[in-house]
């Protein structure tokens, strides 16, 4: 199979103030994989994926330096536009953060602040939205009660549903299961290898049988270097630098 | 080896043993005398609240009346009622808030969303909480000489309500800023990273959420200058009109001057002063509903919010 790159990452330097926090990042993302970024905290894993959709602009004190491409343009040239930037580069969050609305309203508001005003056109959007994340027969009589009523499994379903329901292109995974028991997090894997089919996908993740269990390659960090990417069956099975060995034998994280 | 002692030793440092009631007591006989203390310093505060609802009750009840809530007065504010001081409290009061809530929901906005931050900004928000300190007779005169002479609106609704506005202004500013902070980052960074703009998650996600907690800082606030009296002295309030006011640019009576007005004025005190204590028990029922209003209106936000 012919992999296409997605996302491509060349010399990436990341500053917060003065404190560097990746350094020299070369990185390339293929389309429809899932690629998993681990390493101990902070090794930079979050700090990198949050460049791909410029959520770290809204920190006073960032700077990026290096290429960071999505289609073979570069997404932090001051022409880019960074809302229709986002729309396209979906994120789900550590923490389960419907908006404080009903189930119906937190699916729709993407599609609304994006200009469609069609209520038929967003109703089927919702619907969609919903079966896709597997949350449609769990709620559909419930469309109007308040998201935070649904439990933590659930609201974090509802968000991927609620990046879903814009059409990204490609669905950023902050540590999404992170918060959740181990039947949630059950559902949100199939879910991501389901997703795989139709985005491109990265998951930042702490739980190595995770990585292990939904990504297609894998990227192990370490205090903001790239220590080693590969396909995830390598890294696991026969990592080449020791570094990424001991981490993933527990000698130390 | 069993240490049979009447003290423990822990790591070389001796606790008294469970036996030395001695000690045991003494921290109880403390931690009861702190509580009977706290108890009563409550006690002594809701006394003076209480006493104070007691004196105005007792004594505005009795000249509470229909007539005296709905008639004009009469015979040298001796008969009659006061309603036209009612109506113009009303009017200073939608004004005040019809002036401060646009103004000081955007200098939030501004404040919270906006500002870069610099020294410049900092001083801003210093001078905004400095001017919740500034006297209301200051107010008073500030308006006068703007509103009431620059602006040329003379002694009216319009330059008693900017008078009351700016002074519940500070207030305001700063409500709306803790409730606009108070809003989690993870509903912007969620609502951003949908294709949001700044403004439409401000408008959307922020205001919304921030909404109680902006209304109760408005209500509070608004309360709080409806009833006074030093800033609407020089530029709104009045000591007698024959009817209701028919425009902004009229002046009016309201229930705090007209209370002052009936204590200092007029040749028959005895009976103003009565007159006096309905006004008060009139102006409190206000102030207290407007306070209520806010508590409702933030519960049932909370409900459904579920914060």
């Amino acid at each position: 199979m012919d992999l296409e790159v997605k996302i491509r990452s060349r010399n990436i330097d990341f500053y917060y103030g003065k404190t560097q926090a990746l350094k020299k990042i070369n990185l390339d993302i293929y389309s429809n994989m899932v690629t998993a970024l681990i390493g101990p905290s902070g090794c930079g894993k979050s700090t990198f994926i949050r460049l791909l959709n410029r959520m770290n602009d809204l920190i006073a004190s960032a700077r990026v330096e290096g290429n960071l491409m999505i289609d073979g343009v570069e997404i932090n040239d001051p022409k880019t536009d960074v809302v229709d930037l986002r729309r396209r580069v979906g994120m789900v969050f550590q923490k389960p953060n419907p908006f404080p609305k009903s189930i119906y309203e937190n699916l729709a508001y993407g599609l609304v602040i994006n200009g469609i005003k069609d209520k038929k056109f967003i109703e089927m959007r919702v619907r969609e939205s919903l079966e896709k994340s597997a949350l449609y027969d769990e709620v559909k009589d419930r469309l109007h009660d308040n998201a935070l009523m649904l439990s933590g499994g659930q609201q974090q379903r509802l968000c991927i549903a609620r990046c879903l329901a814009v059409e990204p292109e490609i669905i950023l995974f902050d540590e999404p299961c992170a918060s959740l028991d181990p039947i949630s997090t059950r559902k949100i894997e199939e879910l991501i290898l389901e997703l795989k089919k139709e985005y491109t996908i990265v998951i930042v993740t702490h739980n190595m049988q995770q990585a292990a269990r939904v990504s297609d390659y894998t990227a192990f960090m370490y205090i903001g270097e790239l220590i080693e990417f590969d396909l995830t069956e390598k890294i696991f099975t026969v990592p080449k630098e020791k570094l990424t060995e001991e981490y993933l034998s527990g000698k130390f994280g | 080896m069993i240490v049979s002692s009447k003290t423990t030793k822990t790591r070389g440092f001796e606790f008294p043993n469970a036996s030395g009631q001695k000690v045991l007591c003494s921290k109880n006989v403390s931690q009861a005398i702190g509580f009977t203390v706290l108890v009563l310093c409550i006690v002594f505060a809701l006394m003076f609240l209480g006493s104070l609802i007691y004196f105005i009750v007792a004594n505005g009840l009795s000249v509470i009346s229909w007539e005296f809530l709905t008639q004009v007065p009469r015979r040298a504010m001796t008969q009659g009622g006061v309603a036209p001081a009612i109506v113009g409290t009303f009017y200073l009061t939608l004004g005040a808030i019809a002036f401060s809530l646009p103004l000081g929901l955007a200098c939030a906005i501004y404040l919270t969303e906006y500002s870069p931050k610099s020294i410049a900004v900092n001083i801003i928000r210093l001078s905004i909480n400095n001017l919740a300190g500034v006297p209301s007779i200051v107010y008073g005169l500030f308006g006068f000489a703007v509103f009431v002479k620059v602006f040329g609106f003379g002694v009216s609704i319009l330059s008693g309500s900017l008078t009351l506005g700016i002074m519940a202004l500070p207030g305001i500013i700063s409500a709306s800023q803790e409730a606009i902070l108070a809003v989690p980052q993870s509903y912007k960074e969620a609502s951003l990273a949908l294709g949001a703009t700044h403004w439409q998650t401000i408008k959307k996600i922020v205001l919304p959420t921030a909404l109680p907690g902006i209304l109760t800082g408005v209500i509070l606030n608004v309360g709080r200058v409806a009833g006074e009296t030093a800033p609407i002295l020089f530029t709104a309030a009045t000591f007698y009109t024959r009817g209701y006011p028919d425009s902004i640019f009229s002046e009016v009576m309201a229930l705090p001057y007209h209370i002052y007005a009936l204590m200092t004025e007029g040749t028959r005190p005895e009976v103003q002063t009565q007159i006096a204590y309905g006004c008060s028990l009139i102006l409190l029922c206000l102030v207290l509903t407007i306070s209520a209003l806010a508590i409702i209106l933030r519960q049932r936000q909370r409900r459904e919010y579920g914060s």
